[in-house]
């Protein structure tokens, strides 16, 4: 069997396996849903996770180490894992194949031929590796999740591709899956996919940080491509389909050479071969970078945490609208962690995460924060799914009993995400005199954290004089009533310091529940009040899980709305004296 | 095989020896890299608070409980009078001692208005216990308006440096937290700690006010200003707050200046109409009993802050039995 061969048959495998993760990505137990898949081995396997996260976090998180075993076989074989395994890289080399098709043999050596702006990659890797080793006076941040092929991936097969799937008939979703602002994921995703007409693995040769940072740990590959004879006759069919653009015919370039092996069967005298010597006719093993650039992109790095956090987003002007899953860390360790992978997004059963916009300053672009208009309920109270599938624990893996506050949390309280706001000038009760509390009787926590305060109300012209009272019915004077608009049992009669509840009235009859009523004297005036029930929050209770919220029948901008105040993760956000 | 083919498979031998040693290396380094960082147990929600800073007491024991009352409205004589009558500056400052006088600075308003301790009784204070023979004299406080401009405005910088004291202006990295045992409410708070480093003795020098919330802001409610973050949740139990902060801060004497008393619309003032003239300073080893003295100057019955800290024991309410030395 061709080499070739071999390697299609691993990046096919790869590929499905990684798109198999991400439609088992659904909370549940059966064997097309979570159960134990490992979600995130692609993630982990992917070193430039592993290796940025350990920058910022100055640890290694679980399955992270994943990616040392990948850096370790890249130094023994180079970068195997963009041509093999990297299943984004198998998105590109397919397009690129196929645009590759309608070239001539001319156009497609020139489009596979080295060139100097492949040292784009090396740069990008050093800003957002500065970016996370350098505090600034402020702290570090994690910004490789924006280009990290993994994350970049599953980014757009969860949110994108998966939401289109769930508009079809397929089981994909009980639901259509929405993503507020994920439009640009998808229209990123077109974009590098479409550049591969233009240059095959555009993203791998120009933009990929992973395969810089591969490409550095491969200088010295104990085993490399390269020609056994420095003479040929420079046919150039070895760059006819050269996924790398790593110059396999003249000095090849070892840190840009994807191992894609296309060289080795099309070489007609069999001069390419992965070998232990390096190429006959030379190499060049170092990436392709210059002094002046690697110290102005590290100059870009250090300032670029600061420069993206002076809108102070972090600290006094924060966004009360950023609202993160349960369990995240305070927003400067989640900054640290969250690699924008989409994971939570995917799993979240209510479909409450959102990718991020830039309301928590640029940082949050792509980052989880809830949304309780879109899905199908608020933060559903005995679920910790997101968490639990955080690669990295910027939303820590919380037990149930930690996010209910109970057993051996008790201590601590329930976790809380924000805190719920009735804006009384949109409320039903408070603003129109209208009977409703729907928020209170979905309110998930016990004892619930609204509750309410009763009074009664006068309705609108409901000034009334009695012209002659019978059997219960008063007949009114002047006036005309709705008729029907009082009997539905929550309106009474105000009269002489006494509520009367009214079952049914016309135009000119009022009729009153009860037998014991009294005598209501012709010529007397009462008026007919509605009784309410305006909710209220108890901010000692709430925790914020929007269930109220996604339930107002106030459905445009909701009379009741979650706020991140009070969240357990940012003391600075504390609303409340905690006693004792 | 020729000379040379021999050469070329030597030359090549040692090229691939010398990379297996750099990839072995590598490796090596990569496996204890993994070996060194690699962790199981996930963060928690909130990073464990920082060590939290304990403070001494810089009460004198042996000058026991006291309280002086000067008349008078040149602050510089009513308070050398007051200090002479508790036995003297020196009786409290010795030499080498580190002293913080902690000011009520609060607002970026002028003396005359006032709402921030006056300067030039800081000034004479910052004298005194140079003269006394302290090593340094700071000036401190964690205003509500701009600190800057509130030490500006209020003549307390230029008065600090006329005087030779050092004037410590909260900035970012000023706070740690701290923690008072059996409190209910400060817990990890941060607290302006930079200034009180290594400090011997402390004053409390403030300005007698009305306020809105607690009912005066006297001696002890200008410990509040030693507190950092989000402070103002604690005007949900104000009471409270006042009473652990004077149970958490052992002061060597506090200054009640009450030349000037701010009877209404405290704590900013802000109209001279505000103001009465009381001419009285009063210096007391017991903040409580200075308070209690206070509280009667602006009219007010026992307010809940002082009975709190009477309960804790903090100190006496009653300072007619510290039997008041009125000069």
């Amino acid at each position: 069997m061709k080499i070739t061969i071999a390697r299609r048959i691993t990046q096919i495998f790869f590929f499905i396996l990684f798109m198999w993760f991400c439609i088992v990505t659904v909370w549940g137990t059966r064997w097309n849903e979570l159960r134990g898949w490992p979600i995130n081995w692609i993630l982990e396997l992917d070193p430039l996770v592993g290796l940025s996260s350990l920058l910022t976090t100055h640890t290694l998180y679980r399955g992270l180490a994943w990616g040392i075993g990948t850096l370790i076989l890249t130094v023994v074989f180079g970068r195997f894992f963009c041509g093999w395994i990297c299943p984004f890289g198998s998105m590109h080399q397919f397009f690129g194949y196929w645009g590759s098709r309608f070239k001539t043999f001319k156009k497609r050596v020139e489009s596979n031929q080295y060139h100097k702006s492949q040292n784009i990659k090396y740069y990008i890797l050093v800003v957002f590796l500065v970016m996370a080793a350098i505090p600034m006076g402020t702290s570090v941040s994690l910004a490789t999740g924006l280009l990290d092929p993994i994350p970049f991936a599953h980014r757009a097969i969860n949110l994108i591709l998966i939401s289109i799937a769930s508009h079809l008939p397929l089981g994909i979703s009980l639901t259509p899956r929405y993503y507020e602002g994920a439009g640009i994921i998808g229209v990123l995703f077109i974009l590098v996919l479409f550049l591969n007409f233009w240059k095959p693995r555009f993203y791998c040769r120009y933009l990929c940080p992973a395969g810089a940072l591969m490409a550095v740990f491969s200088r010295s590959a104990l085993w490399r491509i390269g020609k056994s004879e420095a003479d040929c006759s420079a046919c150039e069919l070895c760059e006819n389909h050269c996924e790398g653009a790593c110059d396999p015919f003249g000095k090849i370039r070892i840190s840009e050479c994807l191992l894609c092996m296309n060289c080795i069967h099309a070489c007609n005298r069999q001069f390419m071969a992965f070998q232990r010597t390096p190429s006959a006719a030379g190499e060049i093993t170092e990436p392709d970078v210059t002094r002046r650039g690697l110290i102005l992109s590290g100059i870009m790095g250090v300032a670029a945490v600061p420069v993206l956090r002076v809108g102070a987003a972090l600290g006094q002007n924060w966004n009360p609208g950023l609202i993160r899953p349960p369990g995240s860390l305070s927003e400067v360790e989640f900054l640290k962690r969250c690699l924008k992978c989409g994971q939570c997004m995917k799993i979240c059963p209510t479909n409450i995460i959102m990718p991020g916009g830039v309301e928590g300053g640029f940082e949050s672009l792509w980052t989880p924060i809830l949304n309780f208009r879109i899905g199908t309920s608020g933060c559903q109270l005995n679920c910790v799914a997101c968490g639990n599938v955080c690669p990295t624990s910027a939303i820590r893996p919380l037990k149930l009993e930690e996010k209910l506050g109970i057993g051996p949390y008790r201590e601590r309280g329930p976790v809380r995400m924000g805190t719920a706001f009735v804006d009384t000038t949109r409320c039903l009760p408070w603003a129109m005199n209208i009977p409703c509390i729907v928020c209170q009787e979905n309110c998930p926590v016990t004892p619930k954290a609204i509750y309410l305060k009763e009074y009664y109300s006068p309705v609108r012209d409901g000034k009334i004089n009695i012209e002659h009272f019978q059997d219960g019915q008063l007949t009114i004077q002047g006036k005309s009533l709705k008729s029907g608009n009082y009997g539905g049992g929550d309106y009474f009669l105000a009269y002489e310091n006494n509520y009367y509840r009214i079952i049914s009235n016309t135009e000119k009859t009022v009729s009153l529940e009860g037998d014991g009523l009294p005598i209501f004297e012709p010529g007397s005036s009462g008026e007919i009040r509605v009784h309410l029930m305006g909710p209220v929050v108890d901010i000692e209770k709430c925790i914020g899980c929007g269930i109220c919220e996604h339930e107002c029948p106030v459905s445009g901008l909701r009379a009741i709305r979650v706020t991140a105040e009070n969240e357990t993760r940012e003391i600075q956000h504390s609303l409340l004296l905690k006693r004792g | 095989m020729t000379y040379q083919e021999d050469e070329i498979r030597n030359m090549n031998r040692r090229e691939f020896i010398n990379r297996s040693i750099k990839a072995s290396l590598t490796i090596a380094g990569l496996a204890s890299v993994g070996y060194v960082f690699y962790r199981n147990n996930p963060p928690e929600i909130l990073t464990a608070p920082r060590q939290n800073i304990s403070l001494s007491d810089y009460s004198i024991s042996k000058a026991g409980k006291k309280i002086a009352i000067a008349r008078g409205t040149k602050r510089s004589d009513t308070l050398t009078k007051a200090i002479g009558a508790l036995g003297g500056i020196e009786a409290y400052i010795q030499k080498d001692d580190i002293v913080l006088i902690k000011v009520n600075g609060a607002f970026a308003t002028p003396p005359e208005l006032g709402a921030t301790s006056h300067p030039e009784l800081v000034q004479t204070l910052i004298s005194l216990c140079l003269k006394a023979g302290a090593r340094e004299v700071r000036v401190s406080d964690n205003p509500i308006n701009d600190p800057e401009s509130c030490f500006r405005l209020s003549g307390l910088e230029q008065a600090t440096r006329n005087s030779g004291g050092r004037l410590f202006l909260p900035g970012k990295s000023s706070f740690s937290p701290i923690t008072l045992s059996n409190g209910k409410l400060i817990k990890n708070w941060p607290f302006l700690w930079t200034p009180m480093k290594n400090v011997t003795k402390l004053i409390g020098v403030a300005p007698l006010k009305d306020h809105h919330r607690s009912g005066a802001s006297m001696t002890m409610k200008n410990w509040y200003g030693l507190l950092g973050g989000r402070r103002n949740i604690f005007h949900q139990d104000i009471h409270t707050i006042i009473e652990e902060l004077a149970l958490l801060i052992k002061p060597t004497f506090v200054v009640l200046d009450a030349t000037v008393t701010m009877m209404t619309n405290g704590p900013t003032g802000g109209s001279l109409d505000d103001l009465k003239p009381t001419g009285l300073m009063i210096v007391s080893t017991d903040q409580v009993a200075a308070d209690a003295y206070g509280a009667e100057l602006l009219g007010k019955p026992l307010l809940p802050f002082i009975r709190n800290a009477l309960k804790a024991g903090v100190g006496t309410a009653d300072y007619k039995s510290l039997n008041p030395i009125m000069t």
